[in-house]
């Protein structure tokens, strides 16, 4: 790196603000997918004026730019593909302001996201997108991959609780997309931008809804003998106009893996689990959960339980939310796919996705959000052995082109990042792509900000991506 | 006005057969926004035919506008020129619908009723509960911007909005998004699309989220003597486990005048007299469920309410109730020969602070006015002139100024929904500025590089 774009960062933030020695590089090379790509250097801003100050040394001296919350996204979107500077959101995690008579927070970047639901509880409130990492990922990450979670079910995905941000362009303008109140007039910028995976902008400060806890929960734990019966479950929940806060899915491999690290009481002879919670007022709430009950019964679950209390609805989702870090346990690697389907064809893609493990003789545990039809194999390979490596890139490639054959889509939730640009033409024509490279243009013109991610970079969809051979660290969903 | 030349009525009638293509002044009347009226209005009935009229006109410098049943031409600042209007009524097919799936692919010229019969076939509906319901086209509903008291538990159609298929104006056929109901894929250029009012793009295909159509809807009013009492209870509900499908204030006017033979015309059905126009400032939560859920609602909106004086409405009268104020703006436009309607949005609990702004300053100026403020912090103020005089469009005017300034002093949101096409001028200013309007003026240029989409939102013509 430059040396003399090194001294102007240090003088900028101060030694201890810049990392620049090839082992503190290490960190900071890869996220939760498989594709690493090393910064050549990584700064830690404080305030909106230092990040100001930032991209316009970066666009002074042509490198690019990346930023980066805790580094949990699972498409390769904080990762610096094509080197340069990564920031840091590490050192902007204030809370500004909590208004809870508007049910509003403005938060830092850098803020983890159960540390707002955390800080507000004590008002009845929480910020409502939970993605699985959300004990780890901050809400400035969330903006940028749009992150949804296991209760976007009922309550909607990041966009839908964002009511503004400030972001500072690659011009060095400080924009405010959005307000505080509904309905800001002119085009939908902040809407635009909520997902647009840190190539438009750095965020610097975010405005969310909070979300008033429900009165009443209820968690019910359906079992069953057939992976059919569970999606079939799901379908038809999903037909009779029932929403559930959530409605997750386990097959039985995935929970003998969990079952065996986290204890949360799954049966480890059964085939598949469905995990659906029901919320609301009290007398909603019953009867709900009865209905949901009834469906379960209907299609063959073995056994409906409802959670007794609250500490085992807690280890429940537990079990859950730990089911990608149990697959690293068993696995020397994994790759989670993504995609995302109607939910009348989950019972034909589960098969599929079956068929295809066989196929390639690869172990392929399947957790995923069942109420949105938004699937997320974990496809199990050993790095070390180069054809099982392929083969899991094969598979994982197979199971999206059964998506976008059932009308689906190549990712629900994670993000395009720099792992599936090469598939956007899968799904979006050359004229889709022209104008979304020209409104990224609009606001990263000189393409310094994450570049390499999303929009595929050549022509045509036949390029051969290799991906980096690589272990995987252990993300979560 | 000039009549069209003969070489594009004809390259029209090319694209979309002769019968689809009009050229008599009587019919073209109907196209016109304000005094403004196209030279000639074409109906495409596909994409395809849609993209090749925007190129034709694109070449030929045409000025176009997409529109659909028209009712909400008013809300379009009456465009510089405007040569040519898209008829997109004949795109009026649904595309794909799984119902058990809760998805939908439309085209934009389906009407909304028409949509609202085949969805509540399958015990479904999309929460679009907007102004001209019974006219009013999906495309222009979105187009629009309009907004629905729905929106208090739905939220907004950027909320349930799946993807989109449009046309920019260098005439290609372009999509973002899809019909799932969880995608990240690309960039979601639809969201930009919404309430543009044509002006990136002709939408030729919308998907949607649909719903399990609320049962059993019930309906509770309170009165209150003043907008700030109105306002606490609405605090007091958003504290409260309580999630009504709707909460709206109304204005002593805003009350009465959806109570009057004119609103009963335009939203017919039953309604107690007393039910709405009591003379006080009126509070209308609905809410809906099974049998236990109502009666949980009931007890727990009177508990919240306390003293107030209040009415439980039943089934019909809810649907009524809440189908006049749905409809507020045009029983607003009826009211007056110059109805000025503002929107403009605060936090919810600085409501009560603008209502009270807005009631002052129209009774200094003189001009009678009717406001409905909905929970989420969304005010819509009618200003009701006796005429189109000069001497009431300064008065107007002068209320308006005032109002926008009240509305940014207490950090909101200020935007022209609807007033005479002719006063536009003097009443128009788009609030953004800075670099935010400059990105917006980019994305238009984007959009749209030769300026053949006529409406421009952005357009300042003060």
């Amino acid at each position: 790196m430059d040396s003399r774009l090194l001294h102007d960062l240090k003088k900028l933030l101060g030694t201890e603000g810049v990392l620049h020695q090839p082992e503190d590089l290490l960190l900071y090379e890869y996220d939760g997918s498989v594709d690493i790509a090393r910064p050549d250097c990584v700064v830690f801003p404080r305030t909106t004026s230092d990040v100001i100050e930032l991209v316009k040394l970066a666009i002074r001296h042509r490198v690019p730019l990346v930023g980066r919350g805790a580094g949990t996204g699972l498409s390769g979107g904080a990762l610096a593909r094509e080197g340069g500077i990564i920031a840091s959101f590490a050192r902007m995690t204030q809370i500004l302001e909590i208004d809870a008579e508007n049910q509003r927070a403005r938060v830092q970047p850098g803020v983890v996201n159960a540390d707002l639901s955390l800080a507000v509880a004590h008002l009845g409130l929480h910020f409502a997108p939970d993605p699985s990492s959300q004990k780890a990922c901050t809400i400035g990450g969330n903006v940028s991959e749009n992150s949804g979670g296991p209760h976007t079910l009922a309550y909607g995905v990041t966009t839908n609780h964002v009511l503004a941000l400030e972001a500072v362009l690659p011009s060095g303008e400080v924009v405010r997309l959005g307000s505080s109140a509904v309905d800001s007039p002119g085009y939908d910028l902040l809407g635009i931008f909520v997902g647009s995976e840190g190539t438009f902008g750095l965020v610097t400060e975010i405005t969310v809804r909070l979300t008033r806890l429900p009165e009443a929960v209820k968690t019910l734990l359906a079992i069953y003998d057939s992976i059919d019966d569970a999606t079939e479950t799901v379908a038809e929940i999903t037909a009779r106009g029932i929403t559930p806060a959530a409605c997750e899915m386990m097959d039985g491999w995935t929970i003998r893996a969990v079952e065996d690290y986290v204890h949360a009481g799954f049966p480890l002879d059964a085939a598949a689990i469905l995990l659906i919670e029901v919320d609301g007022l009290s007398e909603a709430v019953d009867s709900e959960a009865e209905a949901v009950a009834d469906v379960c019964k209907q299609h063959h679950a073995r056994n409906v339980r409802v959670a007794r209390d609250a500490a085992e609805r807690d280890l429940l989702w537990k079990g859950r939310k730990n089911a990608f870090g149990a697959a690293g346990r068993i696995s020397p690697s994994y790759y989670t796919q993504d995609g995302v389907i109607p939910r009348t064809k989950l019972p034909a893609t589960l098969r599929r996705v079956g068929e295809i493990g066989r196929k390639y003789n690869l172990a392929i545990g399947n957790v995923f959000h069942a109420g949105d039809g938004n699937l997320h194999p974990i496809i199990l390979f050993d790095e070390r052995n180069k054809k099982q490596f392929q083969d899991a890139v094969r598979a994982a490639d197979e199971i999206i082109e059964c998506c976008i054959e059932f009308g689906g889509s190549i990712t629900g939730e994670h993000g395009v990042g720099m792992e599936k640009d090469r598939l956007m033409p899968l799904l979006f024509s050359e004229a889709d792509l022209e104008l979304m490279k020209r409104v990224r243009a609009v606001f990263n013109p000189v393409g310094l900000l994450n570049p390499g991610k999303i929009l595929p970079n050549s022509k045509g969809c036949g390029e051969i991506y290799v991906r980096p051979q690589r272990p995987a660290a252990a993300p979560s969903a | 006005m000039s009549m069209a030349a003969p070489g594009i009525s004809s390259g029209l009638a090319e694209i979309v057969g002769p019968a689809n293509v009009v050229t008599d002044p009587t019919q073209l009347a109907a196209y016109g926004i304000g005094a403004c009226a196209p030279k000639i209005a074409v109906r495409p009935g596909t994409n395809q035919e849609v993209a090749e009229i925007v190129r034709l006109a694109v070449a030929e410098k045409l000025a176009l506008v997409p529109v659909g049943a028209r009712t909400k031409l008013c809300m379009n600042i009456p465009p510089r020129r405007y040569d040519l209007a898209l008829d997109m009524t004949r795109l009026d097919r649904i595309v794909a619908y799984d119902p058990d799936d809760l998805t939908l692919s439309v085209e934009p010229g389906i009407s909304l009723r028409k949509l609202a019969d085949v969805l509540a076939e399958h015990g479904q509906f999309i929460p679009l509960a907007v102004p001209f319901l019974r006219n009013a086209t999906v495309g222009g509903t979105i187009a629009s911007g309009a907004d629905s008291p729905l929106r208090h538990s739905y939220g907004t159609a950027r909320d349930y909005t799946l993807g989109m298929e449009f046309v920019t104006g260098d005439g290609k056929i372009v999509k973002s998004g899809g019909r799932v109901v969880k995608n990240v894929s690309g960039y979601d250029l639809h969201k930009l699309m919404i309430g543009s009012l044509g002006s990136l793009g002709v939408l030729t295909k919308i998907n949607l989220r649909t719903f399990p159509a609320p049962r059993e809807l019930r309906g509770l009013v309170a009165y209150f003597d003043s907008a700030q009492s109105a306002v606490e209870l609405r605090q007091s509900i958003a504290k409260s486990p309580l999630k009504p499908l709707t909460l709206e204030i109304l204005s002593p006017l805003a009350a009465e005048s959806l109570s009057c033979d004119r609103a009963e015309q335009i939203e017919p059905g039953q309604l107690r007299a007393y039910a709405l126009a009591s003379g006080r400032w009126t509070i209308l939560a609905s809410f809906c469920g099974a049998e236990e859920v109502l009666k949980r609602y009931e007890r727990g909106l009177r508990e919240v309410a306390g003293t107030a004086d209040s009415v439980s409405l039943g089934k019909s009268a809810a649907a009524v109730a809440l189908g006049r104020v749905r409809e507020f703006i045009p029983i607003a436009l009826e009211s007056s020969p110059a109805a000025v309607v503002v929107k403009a949005s605060v936090l919810p609990a600085r409501i009560g602070e603008l209502l009270g702004d807005a009631e002052s300053i129209a009774a200094e100026s003189g001009v009678r006015s009717a406001a409905i403020a909905r929970g989420v912090g969304l005010i819509y103020f009618a200003l009701l002139p006796e005429s189109r005089q000069d001497e009431n469009r300064s008065r107007a005017a002068r209320a308006v100024s005032r109002l926008r300034d009240a509305c940014i002093r207490r950090t909101g949101n200020f935007a022209i929904a609807c007033c005479p096409a002719e006063w536009r001028g003097s009443l128009s200013k788009l609030q953004t500025s800075g670099a935010e309007l400059e990105l917006m003026r980019k994305l238009k240029s984007v959009f749209d590089p030769s300026g053949v989409f006529a409406s421009n939102p952005l357009a300042s013509d003060t």
